[in-house]
C-alpha cells in the first residue's frame, strides 16, 4: 500500500477534498480532518493511532499524524497545516483513544487547542504556565539556547 | 510482691534482648535466601547491628505531624507493647520458670494478645493520614476475623488436654506431643495460619503493605514511637510461637537439655518458619484473606471440632 | 455508596515506579476513579534535541528509558542513520542486535523483579533478578565503560569493538540465565497466591489495547501476535529464528508471563547472533557531523513496546524537531480505564505489569 493509493481512496470518497501527497505524506485540510480520520479508521482498517504531534515551521504549526494498519502493516503519515493566528483542530480522541494524551501533550508543549476534547489540560507542565516551551520562538529568562554549533571538520 | 516486679523485670528484659536477637535472625535469613550476606560490619557477623539501630531509634527525633488525635497518637504504641508484656506473665518457659501458672492461662493469653488490634487501631486513626487509616481498618477486620478459628483450634487442645493452664498442658503431653495427633496436627496448621494473620506477617502483612499503604498505621511514627510498634511486633511473633510450642510441640519437654533450652529452640524453629514464609511468598490481597478465615479455616475448624469431639465423648 | 476519599498516590511512593502522582478516588477500598498527573521528570529533550547536534543527542535518549538505554540508542541511531542515509557494517549490526537483546533481557528481569515486589514478596525475586543484572550490567561496563546510561551506540556503527572474551561470557550467561528462568517460574509463576493476585486482574482486551496504542509485551499478552521484529525486521533481525510469546486472556499474570517468556526468546537469539557475528570494523567510516533535509518516522521493538522517533531536518547541523513517541506514555494512558472498579492492591498490580519507566513517559 502506498500514500498515493491511500489518496486516490480518499479522493473517491470525498471528491470536493483538497488533499495533496507531498513526499513526507499527506495534507489534507482541517476542515476535513474527522472526516478522513473516521474513513480511515472504519473503512481502510487504520485501527492505530501511533503518534500525534506537531512541528513549528515558524509561520505554521504542522499537525502531524502517524496512523498504523496492521492489516497492511503501513504507517501513513497525515498532516494538517495551521497558520499561527488560528491554531484550533478538530479533536481525534473519540476514534482514537491513544490520541488524547498525545494530544494533550500536543496542546502543552505548541499550544494547538484539540476542539471537543474530552480533558484538555495541560501534561507535562504545570497547570499555570502560559508559554508553549517546543515553540521556535519560546523564550523566557531562565532558557538559554545554545549557540548553533559551526561544526567540525569531519 | 518483690518475686511478681522481678519477674516483670525479667520479661522486660527478656523481651528486649529477644526482639534484638529477631530483628538480626531475621536480617540474616533474609540474606541468606537472597543470597546476600546480611549486616557484616558491627560485630561479629553484624551482631552488634540490633544495638546501633536502637541507640539510632533513642536519639532520633520525635516526629508529630499536623492534626493528629493528640490521645489515641500518644497512647497506640502502649497499647501495642503493654499487652505484649502482660503475656508473657503465663508463658512456660520451664517447669519452674513461669510468673504465674493460672488456672485460666490460656483463656489469659488469648485475650491479652487480641488486645494489640485496639493499639494499632488507634495508630491508624489517630495519625491524620489516609494510608494509616486503611492500614488500621483492615488490622481490624483481619485481626478480628482470624481470632476466630485461632481460639476455635485452640480450643481442640484444651478439649484433648482437660485444663486450662499452661503447664497442666504441657504436662498432658509428657506421653507425645500434641502435633503428632492427627486432628491436632490439622488444628494446629489453622492455628499456625492464623497467627500468621494475628501477627500480620506475609502472607498476611496486609494492613501494612509497603507496595500499596506505604507502612499501614505506623506510616506517621517514628523515633521511640515507632521502636516501640517495632518490637511488639517482633514480639508477638515470639508469643504466638510460644504459644504453639506450648500447646502442640511438648513445650519444654525433651531429653538431655534443660528445659528452657528446649522451649526456646521449638519458639525459634516456629519463628524461623514465619520468616522463611515472609521471604518467599507474595501477599494476599484483603477479600481473599477476609473469605479464606470465614469460609474455609473456620468451617474446617468447627468440623475438626465437631468430629474429634464426638469420638472424645464416645 | 459511602463517602469518598481522596488518595493522594505518589509521587513519592513505593510502588508507583519513579514519580507519577495518582489522584484516586477511594470507595472503601474500591478505586471508582483516577486521574493521572504526569510531568515530574519533565526535562524537555525534545526541546533539547533541537539544540544538539545529531551526534550529540545520543547520551540524551539514554535518560528516555534508563533500563533499556541501548535499545534507545539503537532506535535513535537508526532513525537518523535513515535520515541521513548512513551505512553500517554487517558486524556492527550483529553487535547491535547481540547488545540490543542483553539490554531487553536485562529490563524484563527489573520488570519482573518489580512486578513481584508489588505483589508483596519482600526483596526476594527483586534481588535474584537484580543479581542477574548485574552480570550484564558488568559485561555492559566493559564493553563502554558505563552501567546504566551506556551512549555505546553511534551514527554509523557502535563506539567499540567488543573486548576479547566476551562472547565466552555471554554464552556462559545464556546458560546460567536458562536455569534461572526455571527458578522463576517455580519460584513466583505457579505460586497459588501469585497466580490468586495476578490472574483475572487488569484485563486488557484485544480491541482496547489497539485503540489505547499499547504495544509491546502488553500487546502481545491481550493476544495480538505482533512484534516488529518479525513484522518489519530491521538490523538483521529477519536472519535469526524465534518465537513471539502471546497471552491469551490480557490480565496482569499474562503480562508478565509473556515478559519471562520473551526472557527465553532473546536469548535464542542473542545465541544464534553469537555464533554467526561476521568479521570486521563495528565502526563505519562516517563523518563526525551531519546535516540534511527530510522527514522519518522509524519505530524499533524496545522492552517497552515500540519506541518512535520522528526526526525533522531542514539542513541544519541540528534537528529542526525530534518527537519520542515512548512506548510507556501510550501504555500508561490505558491504566485509568483498567484500573476502575479494582482494589487498591489490584491497582498496585495493574501498575505493576504495565511495568512503566517514567524517565520515558516524562522525557
Amino acid at each position: 500500500m502506498q500514500n498515493s493509493e491511500i489518496l486516490s481512496l480518499i479522493k473517491n470518497k470525498f471528491p470536493e477534498l483538497l488533499a495533496e501527497e507531498t513526499p513526507h505524506g499527506l495534507v489534507i485540510p482541517k476542515t476535513n480532518l474527522l472526516d478522513v480520520a473516521r474513513f480511515l479508521k472504519t473503512e481502510l482498517g487504520f485501527e492505530n493511532c501511533h503518534c500525534v504531534t506537531a512541528v513549528d515551521r515558524k509561520d505554521r504549526i504542522e499537525v502531524v499524524y502517524h496512523f498504523y494498519s496492521f492489516t497492511y502493516h503501513f504507517m501513513l503519515t497525515l498532516k494538517i497545516i495551521l497558520s499561527m493566528n488560528d491554531l484550533t483542530v478538530e479533536s481525534v480522541a473519540s476514534l482514537w483513544r491513544s490520541a488524547d494524551w498525545l494530544e494533550r501533550e500536543v496542546y502543552d508543549l505548541f499550544g494547538v487547542r484539540f476542539l471537543n476534547h474530552p480533558d484538555l489540560r495541560r501534561i507535562m507542565n504545570p497547570d499555570e504556565w502560559t508559554d508553549y516551551p517546543l515553540r521556535k520562538d519560546f523564550k523566557r529568562e531562565d532558557f538559554i539556547p545554545r549557540p548553533v554549533s559551526p561544526g567540525l571538520k569531519g | 510482691m518483690i518475686p511478681m516486679l522481678l519477674s516483670g523485670l525479667a520479661a522486660i528484659g527478656f523481651i528486649a534482648f529477644s526482639a534484638m536477637f529477631l530483628i538480626w535472625l531475621e536480617r540474616k535469613i533474609s540474606a541468606w535466601i537472597q543470597n546476600r550476606m546480611g549486616p557484616m560490619m558491627t560485630g561479629f557477623h553484624g551482631t552488634l547491628q540490633p544495638i546501633a539501630d536502637t541507640i539510632k531509634l533513642l536519639l532520633k527525633e520525635d516526629i508529630v505531624p499536623k492534626g493528629v488525635d493528640f490521645l489515641s497518637w500518644w497512647l497506640a504504641p502502649f497499647f501495642v507493647t503493654v499487652p505484649v508484656v502482660m503475656a508473657f506473665l503465663v508463658i512456660p518457659f520451664s517447669p519452674k520458670w513461669i510468673a504465674l501458672d493460672l488456672n485460666v492461662g490460656v483463656v489469659y493469653i488469648c485475650s491479652v494478645t487480641s488486645l494489640c488490634v485496639l493499639g494499632i487501631f488507634m495508630a491508624g486513626w489517630g495519625s491524620n493520614n489516609k494510608y494509616s487509616l486503611l492500614g488500621g481498618m483492615r488490622s481490624a477486620a483481619q485481626i478480628i476475623s482470624y481470632e476466630v478459628p485461632l481460639l476455635l483450634s485452640v480450643l481442640l487442645v484444651v478439649m484433648e488436654a482437660g485444663t486450662l493452664s499452661m503447664q497442666g498442658i504441657i504436662h498432658a503431653q509428657s506421653h507425645g506431643w500434641f502435633i503428632l495427633k492427627p486432628h491436632l496436627t490439622l488444628a494446629f496448621l489453622i492455628y499456625f495460619i492464623s497467627a500468621t494473620a494475628e501477627v500480620n506477617r506475609v502472607p498476611f502483612d496486609i494492613p501494612e503493605a509497603e507496595s500499596e499503604l506505604v507502612a499501614g498505621y505506623h506510616t506517621e511514627y517514628s523515633g521511640m514511637k515507632f521502636a516501640m510498634f517495632f518490637v511488639a511486633e517482633y514480639t508477638n511473633m515470639f508469643i504466638i510461637s510460644a504459644i504453639a510450642t506450648t500447646l502442640f510441640l511438648g513445650g519444654w519437654q525433651g531429653p538431655w537439655l534443660p528445659g528452657v533450652v528446649w522451649f526456646l529452640l521449638k519458639s525459634y524453629g516456629v519463628i524461623v518458619l514465619l520468616m522463611w514464609m515472609r521471604w518467599t511468598l507474595p501477599r494476599v490481597r484483603m477479600d481473599q484473606m477476609m473469605s479464606f478465615a470465614w469460609k474455609v479455616l473456620t468451617p474446617i475448624a468447627l468440623l475438626n471440632i465437631l468430629i474429634s469431639g464426638w469420638f472424645m465423648v464416645k | 455508596m459511602g463517602d469518598l476519599v481522596t488518595i493522594n498516590m505518589g509521587p513519592q511512593h513505593p510502588s508507583t515506579h519513579g514519580v507519577l502522582y495518582l489522584e484516586l478516588q477511594l470507595d472503601g477500598e474500591v478505586v471508582v476513579g483516577c486521574k493521572t498527573h504526569l510531568g515530574y521528570l519533565h526535562r524537555s529533550i525534545e526541546k533539547i534535541a533541537e539544540n544538539r547536534t545529531y551526534t550529540q543527542f545520543i547520551p540524551f535518549t539514554d535518560r528516555l528509558d534508563y533500563l533499556a538505554s541501548m535499545n534507545n540508542n539503537l532506535g535513535y541511531c537508526l532513525a537518523v542513520e535513515k535520515l541521513l542515509n548512513v551505512a553500517v557494517t554487517p558486524r556492527a549490526q550483529y553487535l547491535r542486535v547481540i547488545i540490543a537483546e542483553l539490554n531487553r533481557v536485562v529490563s524484563h528481569l527489573v520488570a519482573i523483579g518489580t512486578f513481584a515486589q508489588d505483589l508483596g514478596a519482600y526483596a526476594t525475586p527483586l534481588f535474584y533478578a537484580f543479581s542477574d543484572r548485574e552480570k550484564i550490567v558488568e559485561l555492559f561496563d566493559s564493553i563502554c565503560g558505563s552501567r546504566l546510561t551506556y551512549n555505546y551506540m553511534r551514527i554509523g556503527g557502535v563506539s567499540g569493538d567488543i573486548p576479547a572474551g566476551t562472547e565466552q561470557v555471554i554464552k556462559d550467561f545464556i546458560k546460567y540465565e536458562r536455569k534461572q528462568l526455571i527458578e522463576y517460574n517455580e519460584l513466583l509463576t505457579y505460586n497459588a497466591i501469585f497466580l490468586a493476585r495476578s490472574k483475572n486482574i487488569g484485563i486488557l482486551s484485544k480491541e482496547a489495547a489497539i485503540n489505547y496504542s499499547v504495544t509491546g509485551p502488553i500487546l502481545r499478552a491481550s493476544g495480538v501476535k505482533w512484534d516488529l521484529r518479525k513484522e518489519e525486521p530491521y538490523l538483521v533481525y529477519d536472519q535469526f529464528n524465534f518465537d513471539i510469546p502471546v497471552g491469551t486472556v490480557g490480565d496482569s499474570w499474562d503480562r508478565f508471563k509473556v515478559k519471562l517468556d520473551e526472557i527465553e526468546q532473546s536469548l535464542r537469539i542473542i545465541e544464534q547472533a553469537i555464533g554467526a557475528i561476521p568479521e570486521g570494523n563495528p565502526v563505519s567510516k562516517v563523518n563526525r557531523v551531519f546535516r540534511g533535509t527530510g522527514e522519518i518516522y522509524l519505530r524499533t521493538e524496545n522492552p517497552r513496546g515500540e519506541l518512535g522517533f520522528y526526526l525533522v531536518a531542514e539542513g541544519g547541523f541540528n534537528p529542526t524537531r525530534c518527537k519520542i513517541r515512548s512506548p510507556s506514555f501510550s501504555n500508561l494512558s490505558a491504566l485509568e480505564e483498567l484500573i476502575k472498579g479494582l482494589n487498591i492492591s489490584d491497582a498496585v498490580c495493574v501498575l505493576g505489569s504495565l511495568d512503566i519507566v517514567m524517565g520515558e513517559i516524562d522525557r
